[in-house]
């Protein structure tokens, strides 16, 4: 090693800036380590290594689906608490400005409900779309994934606890956006209560979607692309009333599984809603996470091992 | 402990494109063979783009090499790579899975994803944030820390939740001497009270000169060589190593400093020379009388370090490797 004048080996010449201008830290760097590499070596003999019984070791635990999901989830949501409030509240307020514009153009009935059912299933879709296919986007491109690929835990169990938490981060920007629609367009917030079924379903089917994109995505930037065009999707072909729109637009409208989130909730503001219709809007959200979700973690799974 | 048997990987060669270089073919590991023994500090030491992180990352079961086999503990971790997780703890370079979460809480779930139940994961998240001293620090959140506190955070986490084996790829970067004092010290106690064996990746020659049982020194996805630092460093113990730094420039005009031009490395305002101890003395005392002396500011007589192994076995970079 090294060592400037401690040694004898080094001399220092005519240095303006002291004897110790090669290397200022060298001298923090002599304990560097508190035994001494040798000392182990008895402790440790090398011939002990062959395996001669050939019997591999045994491994460590494999961490279950159910308790590391939960530890995700948590993780991840408390990550959601310090950095995507702000986001929430950029989501809530751009479904009530659009729900304020859609008041002059819209005058109750059919078409309110719409809107209002439109606009809350929106933050559902800028939360757990957008952002999801953007985290999982730059998780992947910076490494990220390095540090749960070299943990034991099941594919499945980061994918739906990282879903998770961005859908249930997305639920009061969806009731405060709900409540505040009702009240702006006179509807009755009887059912309301079908958003316990609409934000898990709507955010299971969106989450997995944006996983998905996030994942699969060979960029971050085309990550955040495909999230930010499948959030203007939600926002144009779920908002807008679609007895306007043209019928190539109504059949990609059909193709957002969003579409069926915002049309179970939008037909419970009716006077008698029909509720195998709200349920079967629901199933396909549900059979839609479920296909999303496994692709995810698919995605998931072939990013993880390169 | 870890058997590495003719390791290979090579990047395919990516055409260019508009704004982008094309770049060719790249052989990043090149028949890489190592025994590891169970309980040794084991270096990989290198300047960037040597290989080192590949290798890891081979080592780790993050990916697939095009050939040859690593065994741990006797698991083929290139058939089963998912077996891996379950024998070693790994520090890669990003920290960015856990950067926005609490010290504290990057290092429950991480034990609690290496399958810990949750009181247990608990207990040894405060224990190990107590041993490296980030117990005042757990509350923050990783993002909001120093380059070198956000490392020691993230080797907590990779010690919750005991691996016969640490991967640490560059564990110290960025960190003062009090905190690399605490992970050597952890690494240590592990090694004495468990029998752990570490896999470290460094491009710090005093680093691996203090800390290592043994190095493999690789350049260009191949190992050059395989000892003990010691028996390196006795390769080229027939050398002394001159730094001289000049003022402005080389005063080129006294014949004997032109003389040495041929033979040194030139880094800006500094020379480097490997010699002969008499040379070495008569080299100084050349620079350190006459003409020469006015254009020096400053130099040093070392012996030689694993810098000077690295470029004495034909390690192609010149300033790869960091002596700080």
């Amino acid at each position: 090693m090294r060592r400037n004048a401690s040694n004898g080996s080094s001399q220092s010449g005519p240095s303006e800036n002291g004897p110790s201008e090669t290397d200022p830290s060298e001298g923090e760097q002599r304990d560097v380590s508190v035994v001494p590499a040798d000392a182990l070596r008895g402790a440790a003999p090398a011939a002990e290594e062959r395996h001669v019984t050939g019997r591999p070791a045994e491994l460590g635990p494999r961490a279950r689906l159910w308790p590391s999901l939960v530890a995700v989830y948590r993780a991840q949501l408390s990550r959601a608490r310090v950095a995507r409030i702000p986001l929430l509240f950029v989501a809530t307020f751009q479904s009530i400005g659009i729900m304020i514009l859609m008041r002059g153009v819209v005058d109750g009935g059919g078409e309110a409900q719409a809107v209002v059912a439109g606009s809350a299933v929106l933050v559902v879709a800028f939360v757990a779309l957008n952002l999801l296919a953007q985290y999982f986007g730059q998780l992947r491109a910076s490494g990220g994934l390095d540090h749960y690929a070299t943990l034991p835990v099941p594919p499945a169990a980061v994918v739906l606890g990282t879903a998770g938490a961005y859908a249930s981060f997305t639920a009061p920007g969806t009731v405060v956006t709900a409540v505040f629609g009702c009240l702006l367009f006179g509807l009755p917030m009887t059912h309301l209560w079908v958003l316990l079924a609409v934000i898990p379903l709507a955010g299971a089917a969106l989450a997995g979607l944006g996983a998905a994109l996030g994942l699969l995505a060979p960029r971050p930037e085309f990550a955040t692309l495909l999230g930010q065009l499948g959030m203007s999707a939600a926002l144009l072909l779920g908002v807008l009333p679609p007895e306007r729109m043209p019928q190539l637009v109504r059949l990609a409208r059909d193709l957002l599984p969003s579409t069926y989130g915002v049309e179970a909730f939008a037909r419970t503001f009716g006077e008698r809603p029909d509720w195998g219709f709200v349920l079967g809007d629901l199933a396909v959200c549900a059979a839609v996470g479920v296909i999303s979700l496994a692709v995810a973690t698919w995605a998931y799974r072939r990013a993880a091992v390169r | 402990m870890c058997v590495v048997r003719e390791l290979s990987k090579t990047y395919p060669a990516v055409r260019g494109r508009r704004g982008a270089p094309a770049t060719p073919e790249v052989r990043a590991t090149d028949d890489v063979t190592l025994d590891i023994r169970r309980g040794e500090i084991f270096g990989l030491l290198g300047p960037n783009g040597a290989g080192k992180s590949t290798l890891v990352r081979q080592l780790t079961g993050l990916m697939r090499p095009d050939g040859g086999s690593v065994e741990i503990l006797g698991h083929d971790i290139v058939r089963h790579p998912e077996r891996a997780a379950r024998i070693l703890a790994y520090l890669g370079q990003e920290s960015s899975a856990l950067d926005e979460l609490t010290v504290s809480l990057a290092a429950e779930t991480t034990g609690r994803l290496r399958g810990l139940e949750v009181r247990r994961a608990r207990a040894e998240r405060d224990a190990v944030l107590e041993e490296l001293g980030l117990t005042g620090l757990a509350a923050r959140p990783i993002k909001k820390l120093s380059g070198g506190q956000r490392r020691l955070a993230c080797f907590a986490a990779a010690l919750v939740g005991e691996r016969p084996l640490l991967v640490l790829d560059e564990p110290t970067t960025g960190m003062d001497p009090v905190a690399r004092r605490a992970v050597w010290s952890a690494v240590d106690r592990r090694r004495a009270e468990q029998g752990a064996t570490v896999v470290l990746v460094t491009h710090n020659v005093i680093e691996a000169e203090t800390v290592l049982d043994r190095v493999a020194v690789l350049d260009r996805g191949r190992v050059i060589a395989c000892d003990t630092p010691s028996g390196l460093k006795e390769q080229v113990a027939g050398e002394v190593r001159v730094d001289l730094v000049w003022r402005e420039s080389a005063p080129l005009h006294v014949p004997e400093v032109a003389a040495l031009r041929d033979r040194v490395v030139e880094s800006g305002r500094r020379w480097t020379l490997r010699l002969a101890p008499e040379e070495a003395r008569a080299v100084v005392a050349t620079v350190t009388g006459g003409a020469a002396f006015a254009a020096l500011d400053d130099f040093t007589l070392a012996t030689p370090s694993l810098e000077d192994v690295y470029l004495a076995l034909g390690g192609a970079a010149r300033q790869g490797l960091v002596r700080t």
